[in-house]
């Protein structure tokens, strides 16, 4: 039989500063990010006001399409060729009332069926979205990721243990850091659409996170005398091969996603193909020696003696002893 | 062996069941032909697309408090509703959805709609009908010092240089305005064919009744005299009825935002309203564009509440018009109200902006009508539906509109099939080279996998949106993990010498749990995302949640029940499994 990364010792968790600092760094270069060009790139739908994609019938000038909008008192729309050359993608603030995003949406697209003519421009996609509807959708996702994440503890407490429910939320906690700093160094925007990514995404690193402790779960049952630290390496090097393989079709059908499905899809797909890498680490990396850390807090009262597995966690033990 | 065939025979059944949900049907829906929406029977895959796979609109309405405070917002809304509903009803839309979000939101989805801008004015035109006399005691004239006071405290210097105060002229000081009009005897301009305050435009059952012959009132305005140095008083211009003047747009635009204000709204005139012309007035030979402005009785003298039906007309010499007729009770009203007021002047209120206005002949009944001024027959019948199906209790605000049309969405759905089937190729190829006949195995399961996701999203009437159908795309790759896990599992017990059937057995167990933890984690992932999610998010959300379930059972009943009957024979479960 075919077989990859079969009977594997690696000493996953040995790395585990390294991978720390890694991953610090990128959110720190996030963070950068952040505060060097402002916040979070939220889509119309968070911040209100209008969205519209253009097909023109000609590849027409871009200024010339800035200079129509400027004219009939649009001001700092966004216009950005969207796929094609014949498509753009153009995004404005609405006015200060609660009508003027639907209403800047309709003088955006007479401005421009005036100057291209009726026949050569057609708005294909229209969101227009009100201030307070925005804000409440920004409140609904936070909340969102907030209650699928204790929900989440709460099960995994019930399942496992409250140990491994904390590791695992945390590591998702890390997930979304991690995804947020990546969607700012992208340059993505964060529409209802990509939030949903996250959510999936979340998902799916978790998947990841339980399998490896159902591993352990199960090795402790066999109560082995050995390290914690030890059991949760042989757990990820025993469920290597089902992670290679696994990520394997899921990449394939997030890169279909995203060569395929088109504009509108993208920002998602680059989410989930991103996030596919992310839950792979997270789940060796993250909260595999969160486990760890929260175990040498909290010890859990086993029959074997305590004071060596303590001992156990601070030496760098030999791993795998099978 | 009885529960290999039974099982066998559940997949079957299983099959033929989704089949038979996704199998094209003739169902009855409205349909556009040539431009018309017919009811008609067509043959369709009973998968309901959403708004952004078939093009379409959707829009959030919420009730406009800027106006004055709504006491119960959730019951004015049920009542809005069922108005939003019966217009759009008429308005003959595909399958359209009406629904409250929260206390104070409505959701609207039009699906097929191609002229959005006319069915959301269809949907939030608040409709409200009034009849109001004009007013003819000069109030505005005497409360013109006071306004011009206020208003002086509010913009210091409103007085444009070169206006120089005209006591007793009715001719403006400033070149270029209505001056000539506005003498008595006049004549209005060519253009007033098509202004609101049309002549003979609000007649009675004998469609003679009334008629607007303003000669006569005409001279008492003209020959008023008035302050002209305010910023009311040099703005506003008497027309031709009692209590209608003429405003030019620019000083529209300026008279609208002081009357906006409370300290104005105080000193106006006691029991009377302001309402201005639905249309503009053109003046081509001096290039000014002039709006009616009406001072009105405050308690109207009939409301569309008693109107029980509108059509809309087509009048060679009126142009487009709307008929109504009222219920026994208004139209009892309607004749003794205008009877007391016969030669006076009735003004049209539709949503506080002045339709028409003419002189009560006599006393009207159940029927009258509202010319349109120089609007399209398009706008005579969007009208008559507004008005039939009612005026909306409280007066609802778009807060949010999508609009997608028909040709993205094929796309859309093009590209997305494209992507499925990619995505199906691939990790049908993986699974095959890497697990070999259990591999074909899995992907047996993996395409009733999709099969079932399909049927339950038709079963349940879902909807599919796009981001519902990049759902799916990813939980193909997701479903095979089930697979894997047991495959990884069943490698690793035959790895300790177990014998096939022992293996495949243990392989199943002890995958079992971590199944069962990551399939119930993501569901209730699932179930947040639909709590939380709007329109499209939460068609993503129904779509990963119905194919967790699938994903769940094909894993281990199907894969389970392949592996069954294929070591049912002795003689394969002696030689090595091919995993």
């Amino acid at each position: 039989m075919l077989r990859i990364f079969h009977d594997t010792r690696f000493d996953f968790i040995r790395w585990w500063r390294v991978a720390a600092a890694l991953t610090v760094a990128f959110i720190l270069a996030g963070l950068a990010s952040f505060a060097v060009q402002g916040g979070v790139n939220y889509s119309v739908e968070f911040t209100g006001g209008t969205l519209q994609q253009v097909e023109f019938r000609q590849p027409p000038r871009v200024d010339d399409v800035r200079a129509t909008l400027d004219r009939a008192g649009i001001e700092g729309a966004e216009i950005q060729q969207f796929g094609s050359p014949t498509e753009f993608s153009i995004r404005a603030r609405g006015g200060d009332e609660g009508a003027g995003a639907e209403a800047a949406s309709r003088r955006i697209q007479r401005a421009l069926q005036k100057r291209y003519g009726a026949s050569e421009v057609r708005v294909v996609r229209t969101e227009a979205v009100g201030p307070r509807v925005g804000a409440e959708l920004r409140r609904g996702a936070i909340v969102a990721i907030l209650i699928s994440s204790l929900i989440t503890l709460v099960y995994l407490a019930i399942r496992f243990e409250w140990r491994f429910g904390l590791a695992a939320v945390l590591s998702s906690a890390h997930d979304v850091l991690v995804t947020l700093a990546f969607l700012k160094l992208m340059h993505l925007e964060v529409s209802l659409t990509v939030v949903a990514g996250i959510l999936t995404l979340l998902g799916y690193s978790l998947n990841d996170t339980i399998i490896i402790f159902d591993r352990v779960r199960e090795d402790l049952k066999q109560k082995r005398q050995e390290p914690l630290r030890a059991t949760l390496n042989r757990a990820i090097n025993e469920t290597l091969p089902r992670s290679v393989l696994t990520h394997a079709t899921v990449l394939a059908a997030t890169v279909a996603l995203l060569l395929f499905a088109g504009e509108v899809l993208r920002p998602f797909a680059w989410v989930m193909t991103f996030g596919i890498f992310v839950a792979t680490f997270s789940s060796v990396y993250v909260a595999g020696p969160l486990l760890l850390l929260i175990e040498r807090r909290f010890p859990r009262a086993l029959p074997e003696p305590r004071a060596a597995r303590a001992a156990a966690l601070r030496t760098d033990a030999p791993v795998g002893a099978r | 062996m009885s529960n290999l065939k039974y099982r066998l025979l559940v997949i079957a059944a299983l099959v033929a069941a989704s089949l038979w949900a996704l199998f094209p049907r003739t169902v009855v829906e409205r349909v556009k032909r040539n431009g018309v929406f017919v009811t008609d029977t067509v043959q369709r895959v009973p998968l309901r697309r959403g708004l952004d796979l078939q093009g379409g609109m959707h829009l959030t309405l919420e009730i406009d408090q800027s106006k004055g405070a709504v006491v119960n917002p959730s019951e004015a809304l049920d009542r809005a509703i069922t108005v939003v509903r019966n217009r759009i009803d008429e308005l003959g839309v595909a399958e359209p959805i009406v629904q409250k979000a929260g206390d104070d939101r409505v959701l609207v989805e039009l699906p097929g709609v191609d002229d959005p801008e006319r069915a959301q004015a269809v949907v939030q035109k608040a409709a409200f009908l009034e009849f109001q006399i004009t007013d003819e005691s000069n109030a505005l004239e005497r409360a013109l010092p006071r306004l011009d006071a206020i208003a002086a405290q509010v913009q210091p210097g409103p007085v444009a240089p070169g206006a120089t105060p005209a006591a007793g002229g009715t001719v403006s000081p400033r070149p270029g305005t209505l001056g000539g009009l506005l003498t008595p005897g006049a004549a209005r301009p060519d253009t007033a064919a098509r202004d609101s305050t049309g002549r003979d435009s609000t007649r009675g059952d004998s469609g003679r009744s009334v008629a607007s012959t303003d000669s006569a009132r005409r001279s008492d305005s003209a020959g008023r005299p008035r302050p002209t140095n305010g910023a009311f008083s040099k703005a506003v211009q008497p027309g031709s009825l009692p209590g209608q003047y003429f405003v030019t747009e620019p000083d529209y635009v300026r008279l609208q935002a002081l009357l906006d204000r409370p300290d104005i709204q105080a000193a106006m005139p006691p029991g009377k309203v302001l309402r201005w012309g639905a249309d503009t007035i053109a003046d081509p030979t001096r290039g000014v564009i002039y709006r009616a402005l009406y001072v009105l009785d405050g308690r109207p003298i009939m409301t569309g509440e008693y109107l029980t039906d509108a059509r809309p007309e087509s009048d060679p010499v009126e142009g487009n018009k709307v008929t109504f007729t009222l219920n026994r009770e208004g139209g009892r009203r309607f004749q003794n109200e205008t009877g007391r007021h016969i030669r006076d002047y009735m003004a049209v209120v539709l949503d506080q902006r002045v339709m028409t206005a003419a002189q009560i002949q006599s006393a009207i009944g159940t029927s009258g009508q509202i010319t349109m001024g120089g609007g399209t027959l398009q706008r005579a019948q969007d009208l008559a539906i507004v008005l039939r199906a009612g005026a909306l209790p409280v007066p609802l605000k778009v807060a949010e509109t999508r609009e997608v049309g028909a040709s993205l969405g094929a796309d859309s759905i093009r590209n997305g099939l494209l992507a499925l089937g990619i995505a199906v190729a691939l990790i049908v190829a993986v699974m095959l080279v890497y697990y070999r006949l259990s591999g074909a195995f899995a992907v047996g399961a993996l395409l009733l996998y999709i099969l079932l996701t399909l049927a339950m999203l038709a079963g349940f009437n879902a909807t599919l949106t796009l981001p519902g159908l990049a759902g799916l795309v990813l939980s193909v790759g997701i479903a095979v993990d089930g697979n894997v896990l047991v495959f990884e599992r069943i490698r690793e017990e035959l790895d300790r010498g177990k014998p096939v059937r022992t293996a495949v057995d243990e392989g199943f167990r002890h995958a079992l749990n971590a199944i069962v933890d990551t399939s119930v984690t993501t569901a209730l992932t699932a179930v947040v995302l639909y709590q939380y999610g709007t329109g499209p998010v939460r068609g993503f959300a129904v779509t990963l949640l119905v194919g967790i379930v699938a994903s769940f059972f094909t894993v281990l009943f199907v894969t389970r029940t392949f592996f069954m009957a294929y070591l049912a024979s002795p003689t394969r479960a002696q030689r090595p499994l091919s995993i």
